[in-house]
């Protein structure tokens, strides 16, 4: 049979361009280990984000005017007169704090599991530049809408560089380039937000990427997959472990691992799904989260003369501002809240545990980790509370746990107790199948009572069982303290 | 095809001299692209002196005017608070301006050339909020060693009513005197040095 055109063509490009191969290595060849549990969606979920960003973004520059004397009204033209642009407008500013939201969570993952150790360090590396520029990338695009916030936001954080010694007022002036935040300084920020920044993260991801396919990923066990021959068909688990044999070949595949595509492509449009409905939900009815997604001090137009009462960042730089508040010392406020993000760079050579997984490591490890997410969390909502000295008191408190997790943890994780690794990655209960145990834990927390409705049938009607939810609680709170030894 | 062998240190001297010239001719692009982002001519000229008539100020009224883009406050401080200022000097980190910004001629103790005129720019020591002013005594959200002064928002700086910074908040030095003078006896001029500190 003849081949047909379009075979023809898709020859054409194949023998110029190797792209199968880059599908297969990417895709459909890369194996990912088989246990892949809900913490990780979030890598794919955060380029979904980022591609969302990109469009709306792009959609957006059509209609903002970068000049302080036009921003402010040119988001309301967007938001009132544009077609559509509200949509678009409030996809950008939800997708930004959803970006944070998927990030923290997604290198939530890399502290349980360890995907930040050994032979993983330069993936964290490279996310951790990725956090930052991201960082930045959410800076510069809240002075756009030139509200309030925008305006005093910008101050106190390029006033941050003027706390250097000897440089720091020329650097700050220079990255204003006027000697107060104005119009020079929207409209540079306007090109780094829309050129220079997402370049770099581009970048940035394709390393990422590029580094992650080229160990492979890490997985809850956190311990090394053996790699097997590749027989070009699949072998149920049982024959492929009688091989073990550990082989270099390159065609080798990894024991216990499934090809991405399409095992982890179609696991991830299930995550995609869930995070768009909360995603749609907060742009169709709640696009301002009660002033932490959209502040409203942002809704009055920059005023040079007058800070606002309160004026707080962003939910996503919280934790860190409050690091910078707790210290009382200009310059040590800011090496402080720098150092809050370069710790999270030196992680990999800090922890000194052998295993990766939180699974399989000791108490101290977990428990360590426990105190270092409250005092994540506290210290984000103490950002974006007024500064009182209680809360003052409370924020020192906090930035020594936070800083103590650190720079404690090559003392800690040498003491640590781990447990024995396993030899096979482990079974990954699925959601489904918990649902009994939570039925049951359901009918314990209930009794049913019959009872007679005004039109005489009898229904059985749930009422909650003060015995049955108290025993269900000290069972959860037993295991919640054995899980954590 | 000669069959001598390579002269590998003429190659190395090739690329050397390369990198070098490569080096310096980016360093030289460097210097416009850097300083490109400098303030421009423009917004350096900016910055005209502004006249401020001061005669319908009454006792413990302030005013604020934009100079070089940045808040001005002119505040008129009534004789208790000229009072209340003596007490405060162990409390404050620089209450004699050694290291803090100001003309000489409101290098003292209250900060001004007269006592009762006190004129600043409103933007804190600290990262550049503009304090709001809290003239009032012991408020509830400041507590009772609350004595009247401006207070930041964003950090929590305390300063007191001649804008000298307290101690133990971020605020490293007290809030900057811009060059002023008085034109008349009601009519000063912020921006514009007086004669003695610019002799």
């Amino acid at each position: 049979m003849k081949p047909s055109r379009l075979t023809l063509c898709g020859n054409w490009v194949l023998d110029r361009f190797p792209l199968t191969k880059l599908w297969n290595d990417h895709m459909a060849q890369y194996y990912a280990p088989k246990n892949f549990n809900f913490w990780y969606f979030f890598g794919s979920l955060a380029l979904l984000v980022l591609v969302n960003q990109f469009i709306t973004g792009i959609l957006l520059t059509m209609n903002y005017k970068p000049d302080a004397k036009l921003a402010f009204d040119s988001v309301e033209y967007i938001m009132r007169d544009v077609n559509w642009g509200w949509l678009v407008r409030y996809m950008h500013s939800t997708g930004a704090s959803a970006f944070f939201i998927v990030v923290y969570l997604h290198m939530f993952r890399g502290m349980l599991y360890g995907s930040f150790k050994h032979p993983r360090e330069l993936i964290w590396i490279f996310g951790m530049f990725l956090f930052v520029a991201l960082m930045a990338e959410a800076f510069m695009g809240y002075l756009l809408p030139w509200g309030q916030m925008s305006y005093w936001g910008a101050q106190v954080i390029i006033s941050l560089f003027s706390a250097i010694p000897v440089i720091g007022d020329e650097l700050s002036l220079w990255i204003r380039g006027d000697y107060v935040v104005s119009d020079a300084t929207l409209n540079r920020f306007f090109a780094f937000h829309v050129i220079s920044v997402p370049l770099v993260l581009v970048l940035l991801v394709f390393l990422h990427i590029v580094a992650l396919h080229e160990v492979g990923s890490n997985n809850p066990d956190g311990i090394d997959l053996k790699k097997v021959k590749h027989t070009g068909r699949r072998q149920s688990d049982d024959s492929l472990s009688a091989t073990n044999i550990d082989i270099k070949d390159e065609r080798g595949i990894y024991l216990d691992s499934i090809p991405f595509h399409p095992y982890y492509t179609v696991k991830d449009i299930v995550g995609v799904m869930v995070f768009l409905f909360f995603f749609a939900t907060v742009i169709f009815y709640m696009p301002e989260m009660g002033g932490y997604f959209l502040e409203h001090a942002n809704f009055i137009p920059a005023d040079p003369m007058k800070t606002p009462e309160h004026i707080a960042p962003v939910w996503y730089f919280t934790p860190f501002y409050s690091v910078l508040r707790a210290i009382p010392d200009k310059f040590a406020g800011v090496i402080g809240m720098g150092g809050a993000i370069v710790v999270l760079f030196l992680l990999p050579w800090l922890d000194r545990s052998k295993v990766r997984s939180i699974r399989y490591r000791g108490g101290i490890y977990k428990k360590a980790l426990l105190m270092f997410v409250i005092s994540f969390i506290a210290l984000g909502y103490l950002g974006t509370q007024p500064v009182t000295p209680t809360y003052t008191m409370m924020a020192r408190i906090f930035t020594a746990i936070y800083f103590g997790f650190f720079l404690l943890m090559p003392i800690y994780t040498r003491w640590e107790k781990t447990k024995p690794l396993p030899a096979h990655i482990t079974h990954e209960t699925s959601l489904e199948e918990r649902i009994p145990a939570f039925l049951e834990a359901f009918d314990e927390m209930t009794e049913k009572r019959p009872i007679t409705t005004s039109s005489g049938t009898v229904i059985l009607s749930r009422r909650p069982n003060t015995k049955g939810i108290f025993k269900v609680i000290t069972r959860l709170a037993k295991k919640l303290k054995e899980s954590l030894d | 095809m000669s069959n001598q062998g390579v002269d590998k240190s003429k190659r190395q001297f090739l690329t050397s001299a390369l990198t070098v010239v490569g080096a310096v001719g980016t360093g030289y692009l460097a210097v416009p692209f850097l300083s490109q982002m400098q303030p421009s001519v423009k917004a350096m000229a900016a910055g005209a002196p502004v006249e401020v008539d001061i005669s319908k100020m009454e006792s413990g009224q302030m005013l604020r005017v934009a100079w070089r883009g940045k808040p001005v406050w002119i505040l008129n401080r009534t004789p208790e608070v000229l009072e209340t200022l003596k007490t405060l000097e162990n409390e404050l980190r620089d209450p004699l301006s050694n290291e803090s910004l100001q003309p000489v001629t409101s290098r003292n103790s209250v900060r001004s050339i007269k006592p009762e005129i006190f004129v600043a720019v409103g933007l804190c020591t600290h990262l550049g909020c503009s304090p709001t002013f809290r003239p009032e005594i012991a408020p509830s959200d400041l507590g009772d060693k609350w004595k009247g002064g401006f207070f930041c928002p964003c950090h929590g700086s305390w300063f007191d009513l001649a804008g000298r910074v307290y101690q133990g908040v971020p605020a490293p030095t007290n809030l900057e005197i811009p060059p002023y003078r008085y034109i008349t006896d009601t009519q000063l001029i912020v921006g514009e040095p007086t004669e003695e500190t610019t002799a």
